[in-house]
Protein backbone atom coordinates (compact mmCIF):
# COMPACT_ATOMS: atom_id res chain seq x y z
CA UNK A 1 0.00 0.00 0.00
CA UNK A 2 1.18 3.37 -0.85
CA UNK A 3 -0.50 5.94 0.98
CA UNK A 4 -4.38 6.22 1.11
CA UNK A 5 -5.76 6.85 -2.19
CA UNK A 6 -8.95 8.97 -0.39
CA UNK A 7 -8.47 10.40 3.32
CA UNK A 8 -11.30 12.55 4.76
CA UNK A 9 -11.82 13.87 8.24
CA UNK A 10 -14.85 15.72 9.87
CA UNK A 11 -17.02 15.51 6.74
CA UNK A 12 -20.20 16.68 7.01
CA UNK A 13 -22.78 16.57 4.38
CA UNK A 14 -26.22 18.86 4.83
CA UNK A 15 -29.38 18.55 2.71
CA UNK A 16 -32.18 19.99 3.41
CA UNK A 17 -31.30 21.67 6.36
CA UNK A 18 -30.46 18.29 7.93
CA UNK A 19 -27.03 16.81 8.59
CA UNK A 20 -26.66 13.31 6.24
CA UNK A 21 -23.00 12.70 7.48
CA UNK A 22 -21.52 13.78 10.97
CA UNK A 23 -18.25 14.68 10.71
CA UNK A 24 -17.18 11.41 9.05
CA UNK A 25 -13.56 10.43 8.90
CA UNK A 26 -11.32 7.51 7.59
CA UNK A 27 -9.17 6.46 4.60
CA UNK A 28 -8.61 3.64 1.90
CA UNK A 29 -5.87 2.93 -0.36
CA UNK A 30 -5.01 1.29 -3.33
CA UNK A 31 -4.89 -2.41 -4.13
CA UNK A 32 -7.44 -3.19 -2.02
CA UNK A 33 -11.00 -3.70 -1.74
CA UNK A 34 -12.69 -1.85 1.24
CA UNK A 35 -16.30 -2.43 1.61
CA UNK A 36 -18.86 0.43 2.50
CA UNK A 37 -21.75 -1.24 4.35
CA UNK A 38 -24.55 0.02 6.45
CA UNK A 39 -28.47 0.07 6.09
CA UNK A 40 -30.71 2.06 3.56
CA UNK A 41 -30.01 5.83 4.50
CA UNK A 42 -27.42 5.32 6.35
CA UNK A 43 -25.39 7.96 4.24
CA UNK A 44 -23.44 5.41 1.93
CA UNK A 45 -24.28 7.27 -1.39
CA UNK A 46 -23.79 10.38 0.20
CA UNK A 47 -20.21 9.60 1.26
CA UNK A 48 -19.19 7.99 -2.21
CA UNK A 49 -21.06 11.10 -3.69
CA UNK A 50 -18.59 13.61 -2.05
CA UNK A 51 -15.73 11.62 -2.71
CA UNK A 52 -17.12 11.34 -6.47
CA UNK A 53 -16.93 15.22 -6.33
CA UNK A 54 -20.79 15.72 -6.72
CA UNK A 55 -22.18 16.23 -3.80
CA UNK A 56 -23.25 19.65 -2.67
CA UNK A 57 -22.65 21.06 0.80
CA UNK A 58 -19.39 18.93 2.07
CA UNK A 59 -17.96 20.49 4.81
CA UNK A 60 -14.42 18.73 6.28
CA UNK A 61 -11.12 17.78 5.28
CA UNK A 62 -11.35 15.34 2.05
CA UNK A 63 -8.17 14.43 -0.06
CA UNK A 64 -8.71 12.63 -3.26
CA UNK A 65 -5.82 10.70 -4.79
CA UNK A 66 -3.87 13.90 -2.89
CA UNK A 67 -6.00 16.18 -5.08
CA UNK A 68 -9.86 18.23 -4.13
CA UNK A 69 -12.45 16.22 -4.66
CA UNK A 70 -14.07 16.81 -8.29
CA UNK A 71 -10.31 18.07 -9.74
CA UNK A 72 -9.86 17.83 -13.32
CA UNK A 73 -6.57 15.65 -12.09
CA UNK A 74 -9.41 12.89 -9.91
CA UNK A 75 -11.62 12.88 -12.73
CA UNK A 76 -8.93 11.56 -15.47
CA UNK A 77 -8.71 8.42 -12.84
CA UNK A 78 -12.06 7.85 -11.78
CA UNK A 79 -14.39 5.41 -12.81
CA UNK A 80 -17.82 6.12 -10.51
CA UNK A 81 -20.91 3.68 -10.79
CA UNK A 82 -24.39 5.38 -9.72
CA UNK A 83 -26.33 3.57 -7.04
CA UNK A 84 -29.17 3.29 -10.03
CA UNK A 85 -28.06 2.59 -13.32
CA UNK A 86 -26.85 5.48 -15.35
CA UNK A 87 -26.23 4.24 -18.94
CA UNK A 88 -28.24 5.71 -22.27
CA UNK A 89 -31.19 3.47 -22.63
CA UNK A 90 -31.38 4.08 -26.28
CA UNK A 91 -27.57 3.28 -27.01
CA UNK A 92 -26.39 -0.66 -27.15
CA UNK A 93 -24.34 -1.86 -24.77
CA UNK A 94 -21.09 -1.81 -26.60
CA UNK A 95 -21.82 1.85 -27.66
CA UNK A 96 -22.63 2.88 -24.05
CA UNK A 97 -19.21 1.27 -22.92
CA UNK A 98 -17.02 3.51 -26.29
CA UNK A 99 -18.79 6.61 -24.89
CA UNK A 100 -17.34 6.65 -21.34
CA UNK A 101 -13.82 4.75 -22.72
CA UNK A 102 -13.53 7.72 -24.52
CA UNK A 103 -13.97 10.40 -22.64
CA UNK A 104 -11.03 8.68 -20.30
CA UNK A 105 -9.06 8.66 -23.48
CA UNK A 106 -9.13 5.25 -23.88
CA UNK A 107 -10.36 3.44 -27.24
CA UNK A 108 -10.52 0.12 -26.13
CA UNK A 109 -12.72 -1.47 -24.45
CA UNK A 110 -10.28 -4.52 -23.50
CA UNK A 111 -12.08 -7.35 -21.91
CA UNK A 112 -14.45 -5.56 -19.77
CA UNK A 113 -17.49 -7.36 -21.39
CA UNK A 114 -16.50 -10.42 -20.75
CA UNK A 115 -15.40 -9.34 -17.17
CA UNK A 116 -19.41 -8.58 -16.13
CA UNK A 117 -20.65 -11.48 -18.23
CA UNK A 118 -22.47 -9.30 -21.07
CA UNK A 119 -20.51 -10.48 -23.94
CA UNK A 120 -23.89 -11.90 -25.39
CA UNK A 121 -25.70 -8.88 -25.17
CA UNK A 122 -23.02 -6.40 -26.93
CA UNK A 123 -24.81 -4.95 -29.54
CA UNK A 124 -28.14 -5.15 -27.71
CA UNK A 125 -30.04 -1.72 -26.86
CA UNK A 126 -29.57 -1.02 -23.05
CA UNK A 127 -33.02 -0.31 -22.93
CA UNK A 128 -33.70 -4.11 -23.71
CA UNK A 129 -31.86 -5.64 -20.81
CA UNK A 130 -33.25 -6.87 -17.88
CA UNK A 131 -32.54 -4.99 -14.36
CA UNK A 132 -29.38 -6.94 -13.34
CA UNK A 133 -27.68 -6.36 -16.66
CA UNK A 134 -28.57 -3.06 -17.02
CA UNK A 135 -27.01 -3.21 -13.54
CA UNK A 136 -23.51 -4.72 -14.88
CA UNK A 137 -23.64 -2.17 -18.03
CA UNK A 138 -23.49 0.92 -15.27
CA UNK A 139 -20.70 -0.92 -13.56
CA UNK A 140 -18.50 -1.86 -16.87
CA UNK A 141 -19.17 1.69 -17.49
CA UNK A 142 -16.88 2.40 -14.45
CA UNK A 143 -14.56 0.17 -15.23
CA UNK A 144 -13.15 1.26 -19.06
CA UNK A 145 -10.27 2.97 -18.93
CA UNK A 146 -9.17 1.37 -16.54
CA UNK A 147 -9.59 4.00 -13.54
CA UNK A 148 -7.24 4.26 -10.69
CA UNK A 149 -9.71 4.74 -8.05
CA UNK A 150 -13.24 2.80 -8.50
CA UNK A 151 -16.36 3.95 -6.58
CA UNK A 152 -19.03 1.75 -6.68
CA UNK A 153 -22.30 2.48 -5.39
CA UNK A 154 -24.20 -1.08 -4.65
CA UNK A 155 -22.92 -2.66 -7.62
CA UNK A 156 -23.86 -5.90 -6.26
CA UNK A 157 -27.67 -5.26 -5.34
CA UNK A 158 -30.19 -7.37 -7.33
CA UNK A 159 -27.96 -9.55 -8.54
CA UNK A 160 -27.90 -13.36 -8.39
CA UNK A 161 -25.65 -15.27 -5.92
CA UNK A 162 -23.34 -16.40 -8.35
CA UNK A 163 -22.89 -13.45 -10.05
CA UNK A 164 -22.36 -11.54 -7.11
CA UNK A 165 -19.69 -13.89 -6.22
CA UNK A 166 -17.56 -13.71 -9.91
CA UNK A 167 -18.04 -9.70 -9.35
CA UNK A 168 -16.42 -9.75 -5.61
CA UNK A 169 -13.64 -12.09 -7.22
CA UNK A 170 -13.25 -9.27 -10.20
CA UNK A 171 -13.21 -6.39 -7.62
CA UNK A 172 -9.88 -8.13 -6.25
CA UNK A 173 -8.61 -8.90 -9.20
CA UNK A 174 -9.13 -5.28 -10.02
CA UNK A 175 -7.67 -4.03 -6.24
CA UNK A 176 -4.77 -6.88 -7.27
CA UNK A 177 -3.83 -4.71 -10.42
CA UNK A 178 -3.33 -1.59 -8.04
CA UNK A 179 -6.83 0.48 -7.98
CA UNK A 180 -8.26 1.36 -5.05
CA UNK A 181 -12.02 0.27 -4.48
CA UNK A 182 -14.40 1.62 -2.10
CA UNK A 183 -17.57 -0.44 -2.72
CA UNK A 184 -20.96 -0.09 -0.70
CA UNK A 185 -23.95 -2.73 -0.15
CA UNK A 186 -26.32 -3.01 2.06
CA UNK A 187 -25.82 -6.83 2.62
CA UNK A 188 -23.80 -7.23 5.30
CA UNK A 189 -22.59 -10.52 4.65
CA UNK A 190 -20.85 -9.25 1.62
CA UNK A 191 -18.36 -8.17 4.12
CA UNK A 192 -16.67 -10.94 4.46
CA UNK A 193 -15.31 -10.40 0.24
CA UNK A 194 -13.53 -7.17 1.48
CA UNK A 195 -10.30 -6.18 2.99
CA UNK A 196 -11.67 -3.45 5.15
CA UNK A 197 -14.61 -2.23 5.77
CA UNK A 198 -15.83 0.76 6.97
CA UNK A 199 -19.59 0.58 8.77
CA UNK A 200 -21.63 3.68 8.32
CA UNK A 201 -25.15 3.90 10.52
CA UNK A 202 -27.10 7.10 10.70
CA UNK A 203 -24.59 9.21 9.06
CA UNK A 204 -21.73 8.21 11.83
CA UNK A 205 -18.92 5.51 11.16
CA UNK A 206 -19.31 3.09 13.61
CA UNK A 207 -16.01 1.28 12.71
CA UNK A 208 -13.42 0.84 10.58
CA UNK A 209 -11.85 -2.65 10.17
CA UNK A 210 -10.96 -5.96 8.63
CA UNK A 211 -13.72 -8.33 8.44
CA UNK A 212 -11.45 -11.13 10.47
CA UNK A 213 -11.39 -8.38 13.13
CA UNK A 214 -14.88 -7.46 13.14
CA UNK A 215 -16.03 -11.17 13.74
CA UNK A 216 -13.05 -11.06 16.81
CA UNK A 217 -14.42 -7.87 18.35
CA UNK A 218 -18.28 -8.93 18.42
CA UNK A 219 -17.04 -13.04 18.65
CA UNK A 220 -19.53 -13.49 15.86
CA UNK A 221 -19.01 -14.65 12.51
CA UNK A 222 -22.73 -14.03 11.35
CA UNK A 223 -22.15 -10.69 10.10
CA UNK A 224 -26.04 -8.85 10.79
CA UNK A 225 -25.35 -10.09 14.15
CA UNK A 226 -21.46 -8.76 14.06
CA UNK A 227 -23.23 -5.66 12.79
CA UNK A 228 -26.09 -5.52 15.68
CA UNK A 229 -23.17 -6.34 18.61
CA UNK A 230 -21.32 -3.25 17.09
CA UNK A 231 -24.31 -0.55 17.89
CA UNK A 232 -25.13 -2.00 20.87
CA UNK A 233 -21.45 -1.86 22.04
CA UNK A 234 -20.82 1.74 20.28
CA UNK A 235 -23.55 3.38 22.95
CA UNK A 236 -25.58 5.03 20.22
CA UNK A 237 -29.11 4.18 20.91
CA UNK A 238 -31.07 2.12 18.30
CA UNK A 239 -33.46 5.35 18.03
CA UNK A 240 -30.61 7.48 16.97
CA UNK A 241 -30.52 6.65 13.25
CA UNK A 242 -32.00 9.74 11.15
CA UNK A 243 -33.61 7.78 8.23
CA UNK A 244 -33.82 4.45 6.84
CA UNK A 245 -35.67 1.25 7.90
CA UNK A 246 -33.08 0.76 11.05
CA UNK A 247 -31.86 -2.89 10.32
CA UNK A 248 -30.52 -3.65 7.30
CA UNK A 249 -32.25 -5.99 4.81
CA UNK A 250 -31.33 -9.71 4.56
CA UNK A 251 -29.33 -10.69 1.57
CA UNK B 1 -12.67 22.38 -23.84
CA UNK B 2 -11.38 18.76 -25.49
CA UNK B 3 -12.02 18.73 -29.44
CA UNK B 4 -11.58 14.86 -28.80
CA UNK B 5 -14.71 14.49 -26.05
CA UNK B 6 -16.97 17.18 -27.68
CA UNK B 7 -16.47 15.00 -31.21
CA UNK B 8 -17.32 11.63 -28.82
CA UNK B 9 -20.57 13.44 -27.50
CA UNK B 10 -21.74 14.42 -30.77
CA UNK B 11 -20.89 11.30 -32.26
CA UNK B 12 -23.13 9.44 -29.14
CA UNK B 13 -25.92 11.67 -29.18
CA UNK B 14 -25.98 11.29 -33.29
CA UNK B 15 -25.98 7.31 -31.98
CA UNK B 16 -28.72 7.88 -29.74
CA UNK B 17 -30.63 9.43 -32.58
CA UNK B 18 -29.89 7.01 -35.34
CA UNK B 19 -31.49 4.47 -33.01
CA UNK B 20 -34.48 6.08 -33.44
CA UNK B 21 -35.21 6.62 -37.10
CA UNK B 22 -38.98 7.61 -36.03
CA UNK B 23 -37.85 10.71 -34.57
CA UNK B 24 -35.67 11.18 -37.24
CA UNK B 25 -38.39 11.27 -39.92
CA UNK B 26 -40.78 13.22 -37.69
CA UNK B 27 -37.96 15.93 -37.42
CA UNK B 28 -37.45 16.16 -41.23
CA UNK B 29 -41.28 15.23 -42.53
CA UNK B 30 -43.48 17.75 -40.03
CA UNK B 31 -41.71 20.78 -41.99
CA UNK B 32 -42.44 19.31 -45.11
CA UNK B 33 -45.80 19.24 -44.52
CA UNK B 34 -46.05 22.25 -42.87
CA UNK B 35 -44.48 24.23 -45.58
CA UNK B 36 -46.97 22.16 -48.72
CA UNK B 37 -49.66 22.99 -46.23
CA UNK B 38 -48.84 26.60 -46.76
CA UNK B 39 -48.64 26.67 -50.03
CA UNK B 40 -51.95 25.32 -50.42
CA UNK B 41 -53.54 27.65 -47.86
CA UNK B 42 -52.18 30.80 -50.02
CA UNK B 43 -52.62 28.69 -53.21
CA UNK B 44 -53.91 31.87 -55.17
CA UNK B 45 -51.98 34.55 -52.79
CA UNK B 46 -48.68 33.34 -54.03
CA UNK B 47 -46.87 36.54 -52.30
CA UNK B 48 -48.19 35.80 -49.33
CA UNK B 49 -46.28 32.15 -49.31
CA UNK B 50 -43.34 34.37 -50.31
CA UNK B 51 -43.36 36.30 -47.45
CA UNK B 52 -44.02 33.23 -44.88
CA UNK B 53 -42.71 30.65 -46.70
CA UNK B 54 -38.98 31.42 -46.14
CA UNK B 55 -39.23 32.76 -41.86
CA UNK B 56 -40.61 29.48 -41.57
CA UNK B 57 -37.52 28.13 -42.65
CA UNK B 58 -35.53 30.00 -40.09
CA UNK B 59 -38.45 28.64 -37.59
CA UNK B 60 -38.55 25.01 -37.87
CA UNK B 61 -35.11 24.54 -36.45
CA UNK B 62 -35.49 26.66 -33.47
CA UNK B 63 -38.46 24.70 -32.38
CA UNK B 64 -37.23 20.85 -33.50
CA UNK B 65 -33.82 21.55 -31.71
CA UNK B 66 -35.06 23.67 -28.55
CA UNK B 67 -37.51 20.74 -28.03
CA UNK B 68 -35.01 18.25 -28.54
CA UNK B 69 -32.18 19.33 -26.70
CA UNK B 70 -34.20 20.05 -23.17
CA UNK B 71 -35.83 17.37 -23.40
CA UNK B 72 -32.63 15.23 -24.01
CA UNK B 73 -30.81 16.74 -20.98
CA UNK B 74 -33.40 16.44 -18.71
CA UNK B 75 -32.92 12.86 -19.33
CA UNK B 76 -29.74 13.22 -18.80
CA UNK B 77 -30.51 14.69 -15.18
CA UNK B 78 -33.53 12.18 -14.34
CA UNK B 79 -31.35 9.13 -15.59
CA UNK B 80 -28.10 10.01 -13.33
CA UNK B 81 -25.83 10.39 -16.75
CA UNK B 82 -25.22 13.91 -16.53
CA UNK B 83 -23.96 12.98 -12.75
CA UNK B 84 -21.73 10.36 -14.09
CA UNK B 85 -20.41 12.39 -16.87
CA UNK B 86 -19.87 15.53 -14.38
CA UNK B 87 -17.23 12.71 -12.44
CA UNK B 88 -15.52 12.01 -16.10
CA UNK B 89 -12.81 14.68 -17.33
CA UNK B 90 -15.72 15.84 -20.13
CA UNK B 91 -15.62 19.76 -19.38
CA UNK B 92 -19.27 21.15 -19.22
CA UNK B 93 -18.60 23.33 -22.50
CA UNK B 94 -17.60 19.81 -24.27
CA UNK B 95 -21.01 18.57 -23.50
CA UNK B 96 -22.85 21.06 -24.93
CA UNK B 97 -20.34 21.83 -27.75
CA UNK B 98 -21.13 18.44 -28.63
CA UNK B 99 -25.01 18.93 -28.30
CA UNK B 100 -24.56 21.75 -30.34
CA UNK B 101 -22.59 20.03 -33.07
CA UNK B 102 -24.82 17.18 -32.98
CA UNK B 103 -28.02 19.09 -33.52
CA UNK B 104 -26.48 21.24 -36.03
CA UNK B 105 -25.88 18.62 -38.35
CA UNK B 106 -29.61 17.43 -37.65
CA UNK B 107 -30.60 21.13 -38.68
CA UNK B 108 -28.36 21.27 -41.41
CA UNK B 109 -30.24 17.82 -43.08
CA UNK B 110 -33.19 19.53 -41.87
CA UNK B 111 -32.90 22.57 -43.65
CA UNK B 112 -31.18 20.84 -46.81
CA UNK B 113 -34.48 18.66 -47.26
CA UNK B 114 -36.90 21.24 -46.46
CA UNK B 115 -35.52 24.31 -48.43
CA UNK B 116 -34.94 22.04 -51.27
CA UNK B 117 -38.99 21.25 -51.42
CA UNK B 118 -39.95 24.81 -50.50
CA UNK B 119 -37.74 26.15 -53.08
CA UNK B 120 -38.33 23.29 -55.85
CA UNK B 121 -41.64 21.90 -56.02
CA UNK B 122 -43.35 24.20 -53.74
CA UNK B 123 -42.05 27.44 -56.14
CA UNK B 124 -40.87 29.53 -53.04
CA UNK B 125 -39.23 32.68 -54.66
CA UNK B 126 -35.76 33.23 -53.36
CA UNK B 127 -33.27 35.94 -54.54
CA UNK B 128 -29.69 35.43 -52.17
CA UNK B 129 -27.89 32.36 -52.26
CA UNK B 130 -29.56 29.18 -51.28
CA UNK B 131 -26.66 28.01 -49.19
CA UNK B 132 -27.27 31.01 -46.79
CA UNK B 133 -30.69 29.61 -46.27
CA UNK B 134 -28.90 26.24 -44.92
CA UNK B 135 -26.62 28.22 -42.98
CA UNK B 136 -29.18 30.53 -41.14
CA UNK B 137 -31.05 27.38 -40.45
CA UNK B 138 -28.21 26.32 -38.86
CA UNK B 139 -27.11 29.10 -36.78
CA UNK B 140 -30.71 29.36 -35.66
CA UNK B 141 -30.33 25.59 -34.18
CA UNK B 142 -27.32 25.79 -32.19
CA UNK B 143 -29.12 29.10 -31.18
CA UNK B 144 -32.43 25.98 -30.10
CA UNK B 145 -29.55 24.36 -28.45
CA UNK B 146 -28.76 26.94 -26.25
CA UNK B 147 -32.35 27.59 -25.31
CA UNK B 148 -33.21 24.04 -24.85
CA UNK B 149 -30.15 23.49 -22.33
CA UNK B 150 -31.44 26.65 -20.47
CA UNK B 151 -34.92 25.81 -20.40
CA UNK B 152 -34.02 22.27 -19.01
CA UNK B 153 -31.75 23.81 -16.29
CA UNK B 154 -35.12 25.39 -14.87
CA UNK B 155 -37.19 22.24 -14.79
CA UNK B 156 -37.67 19.41 -12.81
CA UNK B 157 -39.29 17.21 -15.13
CA UNK B 158 -39.99 16.72 -18.69
CA UNK B 159 -43.93 18.36 -18.19
CA UNK B 160 -42.30 20.93 -16.97
CA UNK B 161 -39.71 21.53 -19.58
CA UNK B 162 -42.13 20.95 -22.62
CA UNK B 163 -43.99 23.90 -20.59
CA UNK B 164 -41.18 26.28 -21.69
CA UNK B 165 -41.78 25.62 -25.42
CA UNK B 166 -44.67 28.14 -25.05
CA UNK B 167 -43.01 30.25 -22.60
CA UNK B 168 -39.61 30.75 -24.67
CA UNK B 169 -40.60 30.43 -28.39
CA UNK B 170 -44.24 31.20 -29.17
CA UNK B 171 -43.68 34.94 -28.33
CA UNK B 172 -40.41 35.30 -30.39
CA UNK B 173 -43.07 33.39 -33.18
CA UNK B 174 -45.46 36.30 -32.59
CA UNK B 175 -43.02 39.15 -32.56
CA UNK B 176 -40.62 38.25 -35.13
CA UNK B 177 -42.14 39.94 -38.04
CA UNK B 178 -43.74 36.62 -39.43
CA UNK B 179 -47.32 37.94 -38.75
CA UNK B 180 -47.17 41.67 -39.66
CA UNK B 181 -43.55 43.56 -40.30
CA UNK B 182 -41.96 44.84 -36.49
CA UNK B 183 -41.88 48.39 -38.04
CA UNK B 184 -45.52 48.33 -38.11
CA UNK B 185 -45.61 46.77 -34.35
CA UNK B 186 -46.19 49.22 -31.49
CA UNK B 187 -43.49 50.73 -29.81
CA UNK B 188 -42.95 48.80 -26.76
CA UNK B 189 -43.35 45.59 -28.85
CA UNK B 190 -40.76 46.57 -31.67
CA UNK B 191 -38.49 47.30 -28.79
CA UNK B 192 -39.18 43.73 -27.29
CA UNK B 193 -38.89 42.06 -31.06
CA UNK B 194 -35.58 43.61 -30.62
CA UNK B 195 -33.99 41.54 -27.71
CA UNK B 196 -35.39 38.38 -29.40
CA UNK B 197 -32.78 36.71 -31.51
CA UNK B 198 -36.03 34.86 -33.55
CA UNK B 199 -36.45 38.39 -34.94
CA UNK B 200 -32.86 38.81 -36.45
CA UNK B 201 -33.16 34.77 -38.34
CA UNK B 202 -36.34 36.26 -39.89
CA UNK B 203 -35.05 39.68 -40.82
CA UNK B 204 -32.04 37.37 -42.58
CA UNK B 205 -34.37 35.36 -43.99
CA UNK B 206 -36.52 38.28 -45.55
CA UNK B 207 -33.18 39.58 -47.04
CA UNK B 208 -32.73 36.28 -48.64
CA UNK B 209 -35.80 36.71 -49.69
CA UNK B 210 -35.54 39.86 -51.27
CA UNK B 211 -31.90 40.79 -52.19
CA UNK B 212 -29.52 39.14 -54.58
CA UNK B 213 -26.37 38.31 -53.02
CA UNK B 214 -25.34 38.11 -49.96
CA UNK B 215 -25.68 42.13 -48.34
CA UNK B 216 -24.04 43.24 -45.11
CA UNK B 217 -27.34 43.59 -43.47
CA UNK B 218 -27.42 39.73 -44.01
CA UNK B 219 -24.27 38.60 -42.46
CA UNK B 220 -25.19 41.24 -39.62
CA UNK B 221 -28.32 39.24 -39.12
CA UNK B 222 -26.38 35.88 -38.95
CA UNK B 223 -23.94 36.88 -36.90
CA UNK B 224 -26.75 38.27 -33.90
CA UNK B 225 -27.95 35.23 -34.10
CA UNK B 226 -24.78 33.57 -33.64
CA UNK B 227 -23.95 35.76 -30.68
CA UNK B 228 -27.38 34.91 -29.12
CA UNK B 229 -26.19 30.88 -29.47
CA UNK B 230 -23.28 31.99 -28.37
CA UNK B 231 -24.58 33.50 -25.24
CA UNK B 232 -27.28 31.24 -24.53
CA UNK B 233 -24.69 28.03 -24.15
CA UNK B 234 -22.55 29.88 -22.17
CA UNK B 235 -25.19 30.82 -20.05
CA UNK B 236 -26.57 27.34 -20.33
CA UNK B 237 -22.99 25.91 -19.19
CA UNK B 238 -23.37 27.86 -15.84
CA UNK B 239 -26.35 26.47 -14.84
CA UNK B 240 -24.98 22.52 -15.91
CA UNK B 241 -23.65 22.31 -11.85
CA UNK B 242 -21.19 19.25 -11.00
CA UNK B 243 -22.30 19.32 -7.75
CA UNK B 244 -25.89 18.43 -7.02
CA UNK B 245 -27.83 18.74 -3.33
Amino acid sequence: MTGAAVEFDGLTVERGGQAVLHGVGGSFGAGRVTGLFGPSGSGKSTLIRAIAGVQARVRGNLTVLGAPAGSAEVRAALGYMTQSPSVYDDLTVVENLRYFASLRGSHELGDVLSRVGLEPQAEQLARNLSGGQLARVSLAAALVGKPRLLLLDEPTVGLDPLLRRELWRLFAELAADGAALLVSSHVLDEARHCDEVILLRGGRILAQLTPTELAHRTGTEDMDEAFVRLIEGSGLPEGAVSAGPGLPEGP
Amino acid sequence: MSPARTFATARRVLTQLRHDPRTIALLILVPCLLETLLRLIYANRLRVFDQAGAPLLAFFPLTTVFLVTSIALQRERVSGTLERLMTTPLGRLDLLAGYAVAFGLLAAVQASVVSALTLGPLGLHVEGPVALVVVLAVCVALLGTGLGLLASAFARTEFQVVQFFPLIIMPQLLLCGLLIPRQRMPSALYAISDILPLSYAVDGMHHLSHQPGTSGALLGDIAIVLAFAAGALLVGAATLRRRTE
